[in-house]
C-alpha cells in the first residue's frame, strides 16, 4: 500500500519535472542553435540545424516526441560534450555524489554534537558561539569563502591540492573503473592516488560540511530543547541516570527522528550539485554541467540532469521515511 | 554532572576536528613533470575537434597544434603566408588556378603517408559536411556537386585548386591557412565513416592528423590531452605532452600558477596580472589577436539612425580611460575594424571624449535635451565595465542609457534577430584575411529581414550599397599593396559614417612560470603553437 503511494508521488514528481523543465527550455530567450553552430556561421547552416533538432516542429510535438525518447531512456546527445547526455551524468554524477558525501558526514559529525552541546548549555557561551558559527554558515556567500579558503589553504599553507579533482600526474596512472575515484582508488590499493584524491576533496568537502553543519547543527539545538524539556528526561533524571546517558540515549534517540530527514534533505540539496563550490574548486560534478548546459540552452542535458536530480530527490525522500519507520516505533506498527 | 557531559564532550570534538586535520598533513608540493606542459584554459567553448567543424577558439588552438595545412600563417609577416606541406605553388595567369606540389615522403601521426588525395579529401569532406566554417572554401565556388572537379589531385604530389572568379591570390592563400582547410588523414577517416558522415561523428573526440601534437583525450569541461607527434615532419615538439586544464576562474588559475601547480595560466584578469606582475618566478607574454570589442546602433531605432547622433555617441566614450583601467593588458584602444598587423590593417583612433562636440552634434540632430536608449550588456568582464563607463560618459551629454544585462548567448539571440538598440559585444576575424572583416563591417548584401546573408551589417540594418560593392571590389585586386589600400579606404568610411563604435582590439595574455621557455603566444588564435615550449 505505502509502496503504491510512494510509486505514484514519484512518478507525478517526476513528470511534473519533465513538463515544467520542457517548457522552461523552450522560452528562455536562447536560440539553441546558437550554441550549436556559433555566432559566425552561415544562415543556411543555422536553419538546417534548426530542422535537424525539429525545432521548426509546433511545441506539442516536441514535447510529445521528448517524452517518447525519455521513456525508452534516450536523453538525447548533449550538445556542449557531443556525448550522449546519460553517459556524461555517469560521468558528472559521482563526483558530485562524492562531494555532497563528505559534505554531510563532515555536516552530520560536528553539527549534531555541536547542536547537543548547544542545547545542553542553553543561552551559555558555548551556546552562543554555536550559533554564531551556524550563523556565518548561513549568511556569508559561499564563493566568498571558498576563494578565502583557497588563498589561505591552498596558496598560503599548502595544506591542500589545487582546483580540480585529481592531479594532471594521476591522469595516466589511474584508471577509475565506478567513478567514484575514492572508491576506486581504494580498491585498487594505489594510496598515492587516494592521497591525492584526499587533497582536492577536502577543501570543498570541508566548505559544504561547514554549510551543512551550519544547518543540522542549529535543527539538533531546537529538536533537542525540545526533548530535554519532555517528562521522560524528568522521570531518567529521578531515576538516577547519568546525564550523559539521558542525553546521547535518551534524548537525542528521539531528537533523531526529524533529524534524519534534516540531513537527508541537506544531503540531497548538495546533491543537487552546488554550483558556486563546483565552480570555484573546478569540481566536475552535476551542478556545473545542468548550468554550462542551460546557458548554452542545451536541453538535452538540462532535461536529463534535472530528471536525474528529480530521481534522486524521491529516491532519499522515500528512504528517510523508511528510516524514519525503523527509528519510530510509533509509524511501525501504524 | 555537567562537567562530565563537557569532558565527554571535548574527547568528542578533539577527535572530529582531527579527523578533519589529517587533510592538514603538511605536504612537499607537487611541480609539474618536467616533459609535460600543463595549462589552466577556460576550453568550454568547444563542441567539436573535427577540423571540418570547429570554429571556436579554443578549438582553433587545438588544430592548429595537431593539424597542418598546405600553407601556414607566416609568424613574422602575417600579411603574408608560408609553406606548410606544399613546398611550393603555382597561379594560373587568369588566377582561376592554383597549383600545389605537397612535400615529398611526409607522414601523419599514424603513419600513413601524406599524399595530394588525402588534401582533396579533406576538402571535399568540410565542404560536403557543410558545417560553420565551411563557407571559407565554399565561397570560392565550390559546391558539394563540383567540389572533387575544383579541389583535386592530379597526381599523388601534385592538388589544384580552382576558384569562381580572378581573385586577390593573398584572398585564396589566406583562407586555405583556416582550420577548415587542415588536412585529414584520408584513410584513417574513412575506418570511421557512419551513414556518410564523412567519420565527423568520430572526429569530433578523435584524432587524424599530421601537426607537431596528437590530440589525445578530451573531456568536455574538465581536460584535453596533447602528446608529441614522432612521425611529424618539421622540428618536433621538445616536450612529450601538453594538458589544458579546464578552469574558469581567473583567481584560481593565479593561485594554482603561483604554487606551480600549472605552467600556464591564459584567463588572468587585469587585477590577478598586476598582482602576479611582481612575481619573479613568473613571466608574461601578451600577442594581438584579431579580435575587437565594439557596440553597434541598430538603424532600425530612428534616433540612432540619425548620422549626427552616430558621430556624437563616438565622442561620448572615454577611450584612454578604459584603456588605463578596464582593458589595461588585455587589450589596446583600436576603432578601426582591421585589427593590427592584418593586410591593409589603419593605425588610425580619432575619436576622444568630447562632450561638447557631441552636445554640439546632438543639438543639431534636435536632440538638445538628450534621449533615452538601451543596451544589451552580456554579464562577462570587461564588456560590464565598458558599458558602466560608456554610461557615465552618455549621461554627459544628456543621453540616458540603461542597461539590459543577461546571459552571452541570450543577448546575442537578441542581437540577431535585431531587436536592440545598442549592443556591446566583440568580432574575432574567421580567417586571417581583411576580407573576413570588411564582409561583415562593411558590406550587407540585402538589408531585408529574410535576407541570406547576416553580417554585422545586417544585424545593425544598416543598409549600405555603395561599400558593398567596394568590398566586392577589393576582393579582385590581385596587388596585393593596392588591395591593402582600398581596405584601409573602407575602414575610413566605416569609421566616419557607421554605425559601430569600436572600442579596442583584445591582446591575448598568458601568465608562464620562469621555467617554461619558448611559449610565445601568436598573432592569430590558431598560431599559439606549443612545439617550442620546453622545461628546464
Amino acid at each position: 500500500m505505502g509502496f503504491l503511494r510512494f510509486a505514484v508521488t514519484a512518478l507525478t514528481t517526476i513528470f511534473g519535472l519533465l513538463v515544467v523543465t520542457f517548457f522552461i527550455g523552450r522560452v528562455i530567450p536562447i536560440d539553441p542553435v546558437l550554441a550549436i553552430v556559433g555566432d559566425r556561421a552561415p544562415a543556411h547552416v543555422v536553419e538546417r540545424t534548426r530542422i535537424e533538432l525539429g525545432l521548426n516542429l509546433p511545441l506539442y510535438q516536441q514535447f510529445f516526441f521528448y517524452v517518447k525518447q525519455a521513456l525508452t531512456g534516450n536523453f538525447g546527445t548533449s550538445v556542449l560534450t557531443t556525448n550522449p547526455v546519460l553517459e556524461d551524468i555517469r560521468r558528472v554524477f559521482p563526483a558530485t555524489i562524492e562531494l555532497a558525501t563528505i559534505g554531510t558526514l563532515i555536516g552530520s559529525i560536528l553539527g549534531i554534537p555541536l547542536g547537543v552541546l548547544a542545547a545542553v548549555k542553553r543561552g551559555s557561551i558555548a551556546d552562543q558561539i554555536v550559533r554564531i558559527i551556524g550563523l556565518i554558515g548561513y549568511s556569508v556567500p559561499i564563493f566568498w569563502l571558498g576563494l578565502l579558503a583557497l588563498v589561505v589553504f591552498y596558496a598560503q599553507l599548502r595544506l591542500v591540492a589545487y582546483p580540480g579533482r585529481i592531479d594532471v600526474v594521476y591522469e595516466y596512472t589511474f584508471t577509475p573503473m565506478t567513478g567514484f575515484f575514492l572508491f576506486d582508488a581504494i580498491v585498487q590499493r594505489q594510496w598515492d592516488v587516494v592521497w591525492d584524491l584526499w587533497r582536492h576533496i577536502a577543501l570543498p568537502g570541508a566548505l559544504l560540511g561547514y554549510f551543512s553543519l551550519a544547518y543540522i547543527s542549529r535543527m539538533t539545538r531546537s529538536f533537542m530543547l525540545t526533548e530535554l524539556s519532555q517528562e521522560y528526561v524528568v522521570a531518567a533524571r529521578a531515576k538516577g541516570l547519568s546525564e550523559t546517558r539521558i542525553i546521547w540515549f535518551h534524548a537525542l534517540r528521539n531528537a533523531a527522528v526529524p533529524l534524519v530527514t534534516v540531513i537527508a534533505l541537506s544531503y540531497a540539496g548538495l546533491l543537487e550539485g552546488s554550483v558556486l563550490t563546483e565552480t570555484i574548486f573546478s569540481w566536475p560534478g552535476l551542478g556545473l554541467y545542468i548550468t554550462n548546459s542551460l546557458q548554452n540552452a542545451d536541453m538535452n542535458a538540462v532535461l536529463g540532469g534535472t530528471l536525474v536530480i528529480g530521481a534522486v530527490f524521491v529516491g532519499i525522500n522515500i528512504f528517510s521515511d523508511l528510516l524514519y519507520r525503523t527509528l519510530d516505533p510509533r509509524t511501525r506498527s501504524r | 554532572m555537567l562537567h562530565t557531559f563537557t569532558g565527554r564532550f571535548r574527547l568528542l570534538t578533539t577527535a572530529a576536528a582531527l579527523s578533519i586535520m589529517v587533510a592538514a598533513a603538511p605536504q612537499a608540493y607537487a611541480a609539474t613533470p618536467k616533459d609535460t606542459v600543463v595549462l589552466a584554459w577556460a576550453i568550454d567553448d568547444i563542441i567539436s575537434l573535427d577540423p571540418g567543424e570547429a570554429f571556436e577558439i579554443s578549438a582553433g588552438e587545438i588544430t592548429g597544434n595537431t593539424y597542418d595545412n598546405l600553407v601556414n600563417l607566416d609568424i613574422s609577416d602575417t600579411s603574408k603566408v608560408s609553406p606548410g606541406i606544399a613546398e611550393s605553388w603555382t597561379v594560373s595567369d587568369d588566377a582561376l588556378t592554383y597549383t600545389f606540389k605537397i612535400k615529398p615522403d611526409l607522414k601523419f601521426a599514424s603513419g600513413n603517408p601524406i599524399t595530394a588525395e588525402d588534401v582533396a579529401y579533406s576538402f571535399e569532406r568540410a565542404v560536403k559536411l557543410d558545417k560553420s566554417p565551411a563557407f571559407i572554401l565554399t565561397q570560392f565556388g565550390l559546391t558539394a556537386e563540383n567540389v572533387t572537379e575544383k579541389a583535386k589531385a592530379t597526381d599523388p604530389s601534385t592538388f589544384v585548386f580552382t576558384v569562381d572568379k580572378p581573385y586577390a591570390p593573398s584572398f585564396v592563400l589566406n583562407c586555405l591557412t583556416a582550420n577548415v582547410a587542415s588536412v585529414v588523414d584520408k584513410a584513417l577517416v574513412e575506418q570511421h565513416v557512419t551513414d556518410g558522415d564523412f567519420g565527423n561523428g568520430w572526429l569530433k573526440t578523435n584524432y587524424a592528423g599530421s601537426g607537431p601534437f596528437k590530440m589525445m583525450q578530451w573531456r568536455a569541461n574538465e581536460i584535453l590531452v596533447l602528446e608529441r607527434n614522432d612521425n611529424y615532419y618539421g622540428e618536433k615538439a621538445k616536450v612529450k605532452r601538453a594538458i589544458y586544464r579546464h578552469m574558469k576562474e581567473s583567481s584560481g588559475q593565479r593561485l594554482a600558477l603561483e604554487n606551480g601547480d600549472i605552467d600556464i595560466a591564459r584567463n588572468l584578469e587585469p587585477g590577478d596580472l598586476e598582482a602576479i606582475s611582481k612575481n619573479k618566478d613568473i613571466t608574461t607574454d601578451s600577442a594581438p589577436k584579431g579580435t575587437v570589442y565594439y557596440f553597434s546602433l541598430n538603424q532600425k531605432n530612428e534616433t540612432l539612425a540619425k548620422p549626427e547622433v552616430r558621430e556624437a555617441l563616438k565622442y561620448l566614450v572615454d577611450y584612454d580611460a578604459i584603456g588605463a583601467t578596464l582593458i589595461k593588458g588585455i587589450g589596446e584602444i583600436h576603432q578601426t575594424f582591421l585589427p593590427k598587423g592584418m593586410l591593409g590593417s589603419l593605425d588610425s583612433n580619432p575619436y576622444k571624449l568630447d562632450v561638447a562636440k557631441a552636445k554640439e552634434l546632438l543639438e543639431k540632430a534636435g536632440l538638445k535635451d538628450g534621449f533615452e536608449v538601451t543596451m544589451d550588456v552580456r554579464n562577462t568582464q570587461p564588456v560590464t565595465g565598458i558599458a558602466e563607463s560608456v554610461q557615465q560618459t552618455f549621461a554627459q551629454a544628456g543621453v540616458k542609457l540603461s542597461i539590459i544585462p543577461g546571459d552571452g548567448k541570450q543577448t546575442l539571440t537578441k542581437y540577431r534577430a535585431r531587436n536592440h538598440d545598442i549592443y556591446i559585444g566583440q568580432w574575432g576575424t574567421d580567417y586571417w584575411d581583411p576580407h573576413s572583416n570588411a564582409d561583415t563591417f562593411a558590406a550587407n548584401p540585402n538589408n531585408a529581414d529574410d535576407a541570406a546573408a547576416k553580417p554585422l551589417t545586417w544585424r545593425n540594418a544598416w543598409d549600405i550599397p555603395e561599400l558593398t560593392k567596394q568590398t566586392a571590389a577589393a576582393l579582385l585586386e590581385r596587388d596585393a599593396d593596392k588591395r591593402g589600400a582600398m581596405y584601409q579606404d573602407l575602414q575610413k568610411q566605416v569609421l566616419e559614417t557607421g554605425p559601430f563604435v569600436i572600442v579596442f582590439q583584445q591582446t591575448e595574455v598568458a601568465a608562464v612560470r620562469a621555467d617554461v621557455k619558448g611559449y610565445k603566444l601568436g598573432p592569430s588564435f590558431d598560431t599559439n603553437l606549443l612545439s617550442t615550449v620546453s622545461k628546464e
